[in-house]
């Protein structure tokens, strides 16, 4: 999986923000990699090694609630 | 305004001088909608204004022409719409929008008789409580009127500077006869014309509250544009201008908007008076049957009935205290008015029942002549 | 990451809008598309009218007009004309524009002044809890059309082309770096531009129409979207319950602020 992280070297850093997250889990649904997961109505982040940064879940929240680093 | 100094003397009609006097207070916005009988403020403006680099704009419909003349106020510009009756039914939701944003404007009513279609081309007087109630919530309102065309002139300057001082639209209500009369109106130097410009801002952006509580209850409404960002909405808001369901500051609000006024009315309200130091009989009357009140007046004297005038020139907020104290003085009041009895009312409510107050009201379409206000005088005595 | 925080006002988060609801999706695509065209928020005005799309102008950091209902062309042609180095956006939805504003809606396309409409078209009134709006789909369910919508729909594009717009095109908030590149384009645009936005409104829409959830809504976008270019290629059966998003109409016409100033320029007093 390592060699998928095309976009950067780094890992990435995904935070969302649990006071504005509505937990819509559009973030979860349409995440290539399955990274995140729903707990407790909000969306939590699973398993940030897999991500490749693609942004879809920063871009679509409709919350403002999820970023990528 | 100082009329010390002559000015150049010109004819026109009442509508014109309407045009000419909003070109005077630095109207430089028009948005309107054909109407009769208020189109010649339209016209000329529209012939006017870009001349000095002003807009003219005819819109899809009355609404529209009330929401960009509020668009374009709120751009720091001075906005003008005209309309009459049915016109002026269709504005009321969004000139009650310029109260709850408290947007300076001006509204031109060039009254026709009603209700609906009515008589689109005589005059009446049936829009004077619509002035005052006619959106829909609790908020204050500033109504003038004009009995000439020189009066008109005038009344324009001084509700354009009345709606940037208090920061509210004002409603000028005139009727078929005053727009459409030709006469002589003197138009002063522009020297000689006090002119009013909102408050600016007195605080950097960072320190800066559109609606914030002062002392005086006037907001300062920074010009778009110029770097003070913020939100107008017609939803209750505080003082940051954005929506709220505080209920102390819902209350705060509303009671502004009406106290803003209120607190107002000795400098707002402006009345004429003719022979009433000594009169028996009152009369009330505004607008272009305040002529035909001054002729019978004077008939009723030369018949030795001691008849009087009180002509307000500012009929919202109400002349209360005017109108108590002619009540104290007479022994009935007289009303004539181009409608059945809507400010006769009033008179009622602020005379506190203490003198019979006796209704005109012709609802045909003709003015009411001098002789049938004397008839009514002479009945009344 | 994109950095939001400097166009947002933070105060009022989190939003008012339910869960999944598209608008928030397409407030994003925006602001990132003023943050790349350079906007500057202070010479930036956005007006709305009512509804829940026009809530818009609470959360950004720019001068906001929150207006009445179905008015906001009408104040933002105001302030277009007053001041028209000011870019004006208005947010508005598919009852306010075209049912209860469609006269303003139609008569700004003809006049084609230089406004950049984001119309979020959702088929429904959201705010007042799903009462059918002028783009509910025929047969579709409402709660004042519980048997079944009678009423054909609005093709909004269409209607704002036939009416004179320079600019029109549609995109939705599920492709939402293609809503950049559309939304990009209508704010470049001299003259009246519109953006159709086909945005999800899950509580209000979906519920009533076998999406009961916001990805249901969302997969249903991904599934039903076609390019215009795509389009062009398909027949009359493959385009059924398909819609096309992408520039629909892009021509050079004479802008109404632009030619108001020649006006002015040809009415001054010669020297
Ligand atoms: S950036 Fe892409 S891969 Fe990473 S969590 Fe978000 S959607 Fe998943
Ligand atoms: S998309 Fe945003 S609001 Fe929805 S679940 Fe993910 S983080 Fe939460
Ligand atoms: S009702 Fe619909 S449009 Fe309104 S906020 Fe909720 S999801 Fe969005």
């Amino acid at each position: 999986m390592a060699g998928e992280q095309s976009a950067s070297k780094k890992p990435a850093v995904i935070t969302v923000n649990t006071n504005w997250c509505k937990g819509c889990e559009i973030c979860v649904a349409f995440c290539p990699k399955d990274c995140l997961e729903m707990e407790g109505g909000k969306c939590r982040v699973a398993r940030p090694d897999d991500c490749i940064k693609c942004m879809l879940c920063e871009l679509r929240c409709p919350d403002f609630a999820i970023t990528v680093e | 305004m100082s009329n010390d100094r002559p000015g150049k003397v010109r004819m026109m009609q009442g509508n014109q001088a309407c045009a000419e006097g909003a070109i005077a207070a630095g109207c430089r916005f028009f948005a309107g909608y054909p109407i009769t009988p208020s189109s010649e403020i339209a016209e000329n403006l529209s012939v006017m204004l870009p001349r000095l680099g002003g807009k003219f704009i005819q819109m899809e419909d009355e609404m529209a022409a009330m929401g960009a003349i509020i668009g374009a106020a709120l751009t720091g510009q001075k906005s003008l719409t005209a309309t009459s009756g049915p016109g002026f039914s269709l504005k009321q939701e969004t000139k009650g929008y310029a109260s709850m944003a408290e947007v300076p404007c001006v509204i031109v009513n060039v009254m026709r008789g009603g209700p609906s279609t009515g008589m689109p081309t005589l005059p009446a007087q049936m829009d004077v409580q619509q002035a005052r109630w006619g959106a829909h919530g609790d908020r204050g309102v500033i109504a003038l009127t004009a009995k000439s065309a020189q009066e008109t002139y005038e009344q324009t300057i001084r509700a354009f500077n009345l709606a940037e001082r208090y920061m509210t639209p004002v409603i000028l209500l005139i009727d078929e006869i005053t727009g459409h009369t030709t006469e002589k109106v003197i138009i002063p130097d522009a020297s000689d014309i006090e002119i009013v410009h909102r408050k600016k801002p007195d605080k950097d952006p960072e320190n800066y509250l559109p609606y914030r509580f002062t002392d005086d209850c006037i907001p300062t409404l920074a010009p778009f544009g110029t770097g003070y960002r913020y939100n107008v909405t017609g939803l209750c808001h505080n003082e940051t201008g954005f929506p709220t369901n505080d209920s102390n500051e819902i209350q705060c609000l509303i009671e502004r908007l009406t106290r803003k006024i209120e607190i107002y009315e000795d400098d707002i309200i402006r009345n004429n008076e003719l022979m009433l130091e000594d009169a028996e009989i009152g009369v009330f009357a505004y607008g272009s049957v305040a002529r035909t009140a001054q002729a019978a007046v004077r008939i009723c004297r030369e018949e030795g009935i001691k008849a009087g005038l009180l002509e307000p020139t500012v009929l919202w907020p109400f002349p209360t205290k005017a109108v108590l104290a002619m009540a104290q003085k007479v022994r009935a009041i007289v009303v004539p008015e181009l409608n059945l009895g809507q400010m006769a009312r009033e008179v009622s409510l602020a005379s506190q029942c203490s003198v019979p107050v006796h209704k005109l009201g012709r609802v045909d379409g003709s003015p009411i002549p001098p002789q049938q206000l004397v008839e009514k005088i002479r009945e009344v005595v | 990451m994109f950095d939001y925080l400097q166009y947002v006002r933070q105060e009022n988060f989190p939003h008012i809008w339910c869960a999944g609801c598209g608008d928030g999706i397409v407030l994003k695509a925006l602001i990132r598309t003023m943050d790349k065209l350079g906007l500057s928020q202070d010479e930036t005005v956005m007006v709305s009218g009512i509804g829940c799309s026009s809530r818009t102008p609470g959360y950004v950091d720019i001068n906001t007009l929150h207006t009445t209902h179905g008015r906001a062309i009408a104040f933002a042609t105001g302030v277009k004309i007053a001041n028209p180095d000011l870019n004006v956006i208005v947010v508005t939805g598919d009852g306010d524009a075209t049912a209860i504003g469609g006269n303003h809606f139609i008569h700004a396309a003809r006049r084609n002044i230089d406004l950049t409409v984001l119309l979020y078209n959702n088929y429904i009134y959201g705010m007042t809890g799903g009462q059918c709006s002028p783009t509910t789909p025929r047969g579709a369910n409402a709660s004042t059309a519980q048997h079944g919508n009678l009423e054909p729909a609005f093709n909004i594009s269409g209607l704002a082309i036939a009416a004179g717009a320079s600019f029109v095109a549609r995109g939705d908030a599920y492709h939402v770096k293609k809503l950049e590149t559309l939304i990009g384009k209508a704010l470049q645009k001299k003259g009246f531009s519109l953006v159709e936005v086909v945005s999800p409104c899950p509580t209000a829409f979906g519920r009533r129409n076998k999406m009961a959830s916001p990805v249901k809504m969302m997969e249903q976008l991904r599934d039903t979207v076609v390019s215009v270019e795509k389009w062009e290629k398909m027949t009359g059966e493959e385009r059924k319950g398909r819609f096309r998003t992408g520039i629909l109409r892009d021509i050079e016409k004479p802008e109404f602020t632009a030619e108001y100033a020649k006006l002015i320029e040809k009415m001054r007093p010669e020297e």
